[in-house]
């Protein structure tokens, strides 16, 4: 059966058809439908895991036991699994395991554009790389086959764009695999040094036989045309130099790790001109050129962002490799107003930062839906660096004598993700820092998964919820306090305390999510004889609120306007309004009420 | 074969995504290669969406290039200007009268253009305007949400497919108790739209 799927569906689907049987994961774009999707299969043990680094350690001892195993992440995951990639290239597995790694060139939603492929070969593992979603399906498939035949974890690579890009499917039936049955064996199991040494030798071993089998590999394939011009690529480039190249000659990779020097060498020998086409690094460029192989690449397209039929159209147009120009118009359409990312209306994250900016406190931040307090018009946060960074930065900050306070802002999920560890080392060493912990009972960003402080599993269990008060008072932290974000008065007074202490110090804030709670009140409204535009609620930056066609007159400047569907309730405008022009929307029935939060 | 290229853009919760996905659908109905891409942001709601849809003998990109599509579905008129140069020379735009503000018109200095303006800019590059009242006649209708409807029902007008694909698609991706509102607006969509 044929059937339109995203590259992360067709992952799922293969990893079912193929016979996995425990899947892992951490949500974060692009990689999260992957995981989101297995889960459908009741066939399959699904997990979001805490983090990356748990995620793929479970994956790992699943293919010791003898059961296929998924792990997928997405690109800056893996920096947090890198630890257990390494060891397992190491230790190998038993039944097949795939590890998913899903790059973010163009920055989507990630902090860098690091191209994964490297980690292939610094693990010394091989990589496989889809271009659209039947190869992405065929190629879970052949990972764990590669994977049990080499004794290696193997990478497979995806892109934003083949993990969201839909294209048809070829759909089949389960094939379940058989279990291979753990044995008792620390020398390949325990990486302590004296095992460990003897493992390397197969791991190089192991990686000449990879490179040898790539010769062969039925997923990269040699296309000839023209043979004036020879172009190497895979993932999504290789379709857009399809489309801008439609005569040449291709090698098209899909084992983009480890290389054959055969088949390259016997590629280049056809064509006329060798040139690369990838995304982000010269990586294959770089290690044809060590082949001794004249070659072209990031002389002619670009390093950086992602690529798009254009940018490649327009390169390969100015570095003379086609005659024919892109299409460009000379339009005057002036500065248009973008649609930056805007906390949604009603998000309690907007509490939080309205307050740290009128507090003017430095704000050590990480990531999350609540990375948006950096944006204008709240400007709150000044660093942000990775996943559980802030309590680090902010607790060095101290230590560096920063001239005034600063605080960390971590998220629920973040904060069981990489914060914990970052908590522990602020007990332990009483550096005076204050951490709120923004806490939306979810993972929102990424599309409100749930967490260990949830409950919520990604197959609808609802387990134990780890409490966060409880996890930091366990830990020693004596300066403790719980708010509501939307408790303004009562938010600021315990942020002053936690401050005032010099002591580690913890503020929980709840912060509720729009998208899993409804608040007590119908939509707000502008009194309009009361406001004269002084623009305060403007400046909290909620989306709801606009910019009146009545006009104030003695000022000469717009009133406040309140979009009835946009509103949610929350209140914030309310609190912040000097002239009490804002009027209180009426009490819901309590029937229409989700989770009520006052 | 039907050939083509197709670029629908919104704000983000306008449905562009749905309404991409059933186009992609209808061409799966019609037995074409299809891809679909959409590309948006971190916004949960509010941001800039586009999404790319193609049907072919064989597609390779996911993208339409920039000035290779041949119907560019626009929610918005703001989203529409923002994407034009998507549109090949004479390409169709199929275009909703809607505005829908930017925050940061609000806290800053940014303004929305005038519509004279965006017309005019439209015209320079597609050789054909369709304007849509979609939004008005989805509220017509009792149901905001069938606007995406009209607007499909404004596109089926242009392309040589059985409209009775376009209705088994959109039945089978919206509830039960919405599929008469939906095809309702789908036909004033088909019937109703006109040329500027």
């Amino acid at each position: 059966m044929r059937q339109l799927l995203s590259g992360n569906e067709a992952i799922a689907r293969g990893a079912w058809e193929s016979g996995v049987d425990v899947a892992t994961a951490y949500p974060g774009t692009p990689s999260t439908e992957i995981l989101e999707n297995v889960a459908h299969y009741a066939d399959i043990y699904a997990e979001w895991s805490a983090n990356e680094k748990v995620a793929l350690d479970l994956a790992i001892g699943a293919a010791y036991a003898g059961k296929r195993a998924m792990a997928a992440m997405k690109h800056v995951g893996l920096n947090v699994a890198s630890e257990s990639l390494f060891y397992s290239s190491y230790t190998g597995v038993n039944a097949g395991l795939v590890i998913i790694t899903a790059d973010d060139p163009g920055l989507h939603s990630s902090q860098n554009e690091q191209d994964n492929r490297h980690y292939a070969r610094f693990a010394k593992v091989p990589m496989l790389e889809p271009s659209d979603s039947q190869e992405a399906k065929e190629m879970v498939g052949a990972a764990l086959d590669l994977s049990e035949q080499f004794d290696t974890p193997v990478l497979l690579r995806t892109t934003t764009r083949t993990s969201h890009a839909k294209s048809i499917v070829e759909v089949g039936d389960r094939r379940p695999a058989s279990r291979r049955p753990y044995q008792k064996n620390p020398q390949k199991f325990v990486m302590i040094p004296g095992f460990a040494k003897h493992r390397h030798p197969v791991v190089e071993e192991r990686m000449v036989n990879l490179a040898e089998y790539a010769y062969a590999c039925p997923l990269n394939r040699i296309e000839l045309g023209d043979p004036s011009l020879g172009i190497v690529s895979s993932g999504p480039s290789y379709q857009y130099a399809r489309e801008v190249f439609p005569d040449a000659s291709f090698l098209k990779l899909g084992l983009v790790w480890p290389l054959s020097k055969k088949l390259i060498a016997e590629f280049a020998a056809k064509v006329k001109r060798l040139v690369v086409v990838e995304e982000l690094d010269p990586f294959f460029e770089e290690n044809i050129r060590m082949l001794g192989l004249p070659v072209e690449g990031k002389n002619i397209f670009p390093m950086v962002d992602e690529f798009t039929p254009e940018v490649v159209h327009h390169a390969a147009y100015t570095a003379g490799l086609i005659g024919q120009p892109p299409v460009e118009y000379v339009l005057a359409k002036g500065a248009l107003p973008n649609r930056p990312p805007v906390l949604c209306a009603g998000c309690g994250h907007r509490d939080v930062f309205w307050l740290l900016h009128k507090m003017k406190l430095t704000v050590n931040s990480d990531i999350g839906c609540y990375a948006l307090g950096v944006m204008p018009p709240l400007n709150a946060t000044d660093t942000i660096g990775c996943m559980g960074a802030s309590i680090g930065v902010a607790s060095g900050m101290r230590r560096g004598e920063l001239k005034g306070p600063n605080v960390a802002v971590i998220g629920d999920s973040t904060f069981f993700h990489s914060g914990l560890s970052a908590l522990a080392s602020v007990v332990y060493n009483q550096t005076p820092v204050t951490t709120i912990i923004v806490d939306n009972r979810t993972t929102g960003m990424t599309g409100h998964q749930g967490n260990p402080g949830s409950g919520l599993t990604v197959q609808r269990d609802m387990h134990l919820r780890v409490d966060i008060e409880a996890v930091v008072r366990g830990m020693g932290v004596e300066e403790v306090a719980t708010v509501e974000s939307r408790d303004l008065d009562g938010f600021e007074a315990a942020v002053r305390r936690a401050i005032e202490s010099h002591k580690p110090a913890v503020v929980i804030a709840k912060t509720p999510c729009v998208f899993v709670t409804s608040y007590a009140r119908e939509a707000f409204q502008v009194v309009e004889e009361e406001c004269n535009g002084c623009t305060l609620c403007f400046r909290i930056g909620c989306p709801a609120i606009h910019k009146s066609d009545v006009m104030d007159e003695q000022h000469n400047r717009p009133k406040a306007w309140i979009d009835p569907l946009a509103c949610v309730g929350c209140g914030l405008c309310f609190d912040v309004c000097a002239r009490q022009a804002i009027l209180e929307g009426a009490l819901k029935a309590q029937s229409t009420l989700t989770t009520q939060i006052a | 074969m039907i050939t083509a290229n197709f670029l629908l853009a919104g704000v983000g919760g306008q449905g562009t995504l749905l309404a991409s996905d059933i186009v992609a659908e209808v061409g799966l109905c019609i037995g074409a290669d299809v891809k679909k891409s959409d590309v948006h942001g971190m916004s949960q709601r509010g941001g800039a969406v586009t999404s790319h849809v193609r049907w072919g003998e064989r597609v390779a990109s996911p993208l339409c290039e920039k000035g290779a599509v041949d119907y560019f579905v626009a929610q918005e008129m703001l989203e529409a200007l923002r994407w034009i140069e998507f549109v090949r020379p004479g390409g169709t735009l199929l275009l909703s009268d809607q505005r829908i503000v930017p925050v940061s018109t609000v806290y800053g200095t940014d303004q929305y253009p005038p519509d004279n303006h965006m017309i005019l800019t439209f015209k320079q590059v597609a050789g054909k305007v369709v304007m849509i009242e979609a939004q008005k006649t989805a509220e017509e209708l009792g149901n905001p949400r069938v606007a995406n409807s009209v607007l499909l029902g404004a596109l089926s007008a242009q392309l040589a497919v059985p409209e009775a694909d376009w209705l088994a698609v959109i039945e089978s991706r919206v509830p039960q108790k919405h599929v008469e509102v939906n095809r309702q607006a789908f036909f004033i969509g088909r019937e109703r739209s006109h040329l500027i």
